[in-house]
């Protein structure tokens, strides 16, 4: 058994560190929200143009011209602001946040990720994945290890169209900790809970690093 | 002493604020979602009946509401955006091929549109490096790193929404349906502001003015606003 949604993200927000500025993707990633460590204090950025966001209101409370990057009604902190797209970018690509979290179709085992594109199938867009695996000087991946047909989602090479190259540091799947190494691959960090790493190596396509004792995670 | 004058920028309406709009031209539209979106202007051209337009925008509405409105009558021609989701008469025509669409990242889309205000012609940006967005574009290496290079947009006519403006095109926005309405305003070789509320000029504080008039050619107090909510998101109060 691997972990939840909820556990994956619960085991990310073990990353974070007092005082960052965090960005959240759409998915698991906005569920780190809900774990943040005791006596961290960090501050999420929504790039379509909030700092602070805090959680959904309460109902009766929405408000239109409230909303995170995943268009879902959201309340604002104490200490927050608001500003324009360009200048959401401008702390995206300036490096003034210190982590990114974000989903993933595919992750190659040198830190490629592709996210926005299934050709033929699915074409939404790039949103604002681009830009913040670009410049994000930490980036955490959270995703399922493989996908519906059961197929790895850690791979040598990206099959789909790339969002970013060499970008990712760490990932967090329903089976494992993994950190990124481009010249040997995926590193193996700890386990999920009862999860063995023959589990864990056929279920990975990229090269994997597995070098003396996996820890389980704690949750 | 003189008495206090102003550059005025009111128009009595949507409609009035479309004069020179013609067909096959680009225009900006403000708004991130359904946040922020020029609602009266959008109305007023889906009833101009103005075809072949050229779109940048971040999204492109939902079915029923926002551009959404325009596609369905096949007033656009092309659409520029980053996320394009949430909209299956958009995916239709765009396999269909009667769309044409280029998507481009968003920070790269917001950058674009405050060059073109700016008057900087072209700049670079890491994102998009190693993509299929970079296919074609010049290629450069700054303190190590590859950037590609991006131009400004131009756009004869931009459509924004803010919170409350003075007849002098003054304006404030609200929450995040800032988002990409400043620069776009900047960007607008005619820009069109249409707003929740319309004061007189000395109203409003000058130290809290998002967009100086100077931006703005066209201002009318907005009507009817719908505000629709995209993903109604709440939690439970608990005691």
């Amino acid at each position: 058994m691997g972990l939840s949604k909820d556990q994956i993200a619960q085991r990310i927000a073990q990353e974070l560190s007092d005082g960052w500025y965090v960005n959240l993707g759409i998915g698991i990633p906005t569920l780190v929200a809900n774990h943040i460590p005791q006596g961290v204090n960090v501050e999420f950025q929504s790039e379509n143009g909030i700092l602070g966001m805090g959680p959904f209101p309460f109902e009766g409370e929405e408000d239109a011209d409230l909303i995170n990057a995943g268009k879902q009604t959201i309340t604002a902190m104490p200490g927050a602001s608001f500003f324009s797209s360009e200048l959401s970018f401008a702390m995206i690509r300036g490096q003034h946040v210190q982590l990114t979290v974000l989903g993933a179709m595919e992750v190659s085992d040198n830190g490629d990720i592709a996210n926005w594109k299934i050709p033929g199938r699915m074409v939404k867009g790039m949103g604002g994945a681009m830009d913040l695996v670009a410049s994000a000087e930490n980036i955490i991946v959270a995703m399922q290890h493989t996908n519906r047909a059961g197929e790895s989602k850690l791979l040598t090479n990206c099959s789909l169209p790339l969002t970013g190259v060499q970008c990712v540091k760490k990932i967090v799947t329903d089976l494992a900790v993994l950190e990124v190494d481009p010249e040997r691959g995926f590193v193996l960090l700890e386990r999920a809970p009862g999860v063995t790493i023959d589990e864990i190596r056929s279920k990975t396509a990229g090269r994997l690093v597995v070098e003396g004792n996996i820890p389980e995670m704690q949750l | 002493m003189s008495t206090t004058k102003y550059i005025s920028k009111v128009v009595p309406d949507a409609t009035a604020a479309l004069e020179g709009l013609e067909d096959n031209m680009t225009m900006m539209f403000g708004g991130f979602g359904l946040c922020g979106i020029p609602e009266n202007s959008i109305s007023a051209i889906r009833e101009k009946g103005t075809t072949g337009i050229t779109c940048i925008s971040n999204n492109a509405g939902i079915d029923d509401f926002g551009l959404g409105l325009l596609l369905h009558t096949r007033q656009i021609k092309k659409m520029i955006a980053s996320y394009v989701g949430e909209n299956d008469e958009f995916e239709r025509q765009m396999l269909s091929g009667e769309l044409e669409v280029e998507l481009i990242p968003q920070g790269t889309l917001a950058e674009r549109c405050r060059a073109a205000g700016a008057g900087v012609p072209a700049f670079y940006t890491p994102a998009g490096y190693g993509t299929e967005v970079a296919k074609g574009k010049e290629m450069r290496v700054f303190n190590g790193k590859p950037h590609i290079l991006e131009h400004a947009f131009e756009a004869p006519f931009a459509f924004v929404k803010a919170w409350k403006g003075d007849k002098a095109g003054n304006l404030i926005f609200k929450g995040t349906a800032r988002n990409f309405n400043p620069m776009m305003a900047m960007a607008g070789k005619i820009t069109v502001a249409e707003v929740e509320e319309l004061v007189e000029v000395g109203q409003l504080e000058p130290n809290s003015i998002h967009i100086p008039g100077i931006f703005v050619q066209r201002i009318f107090q907005g009507v009817d606003y719908e505000k629709r909510i995209e993903q109604r998101t709440v939690r439970a109060k608990s005691e």
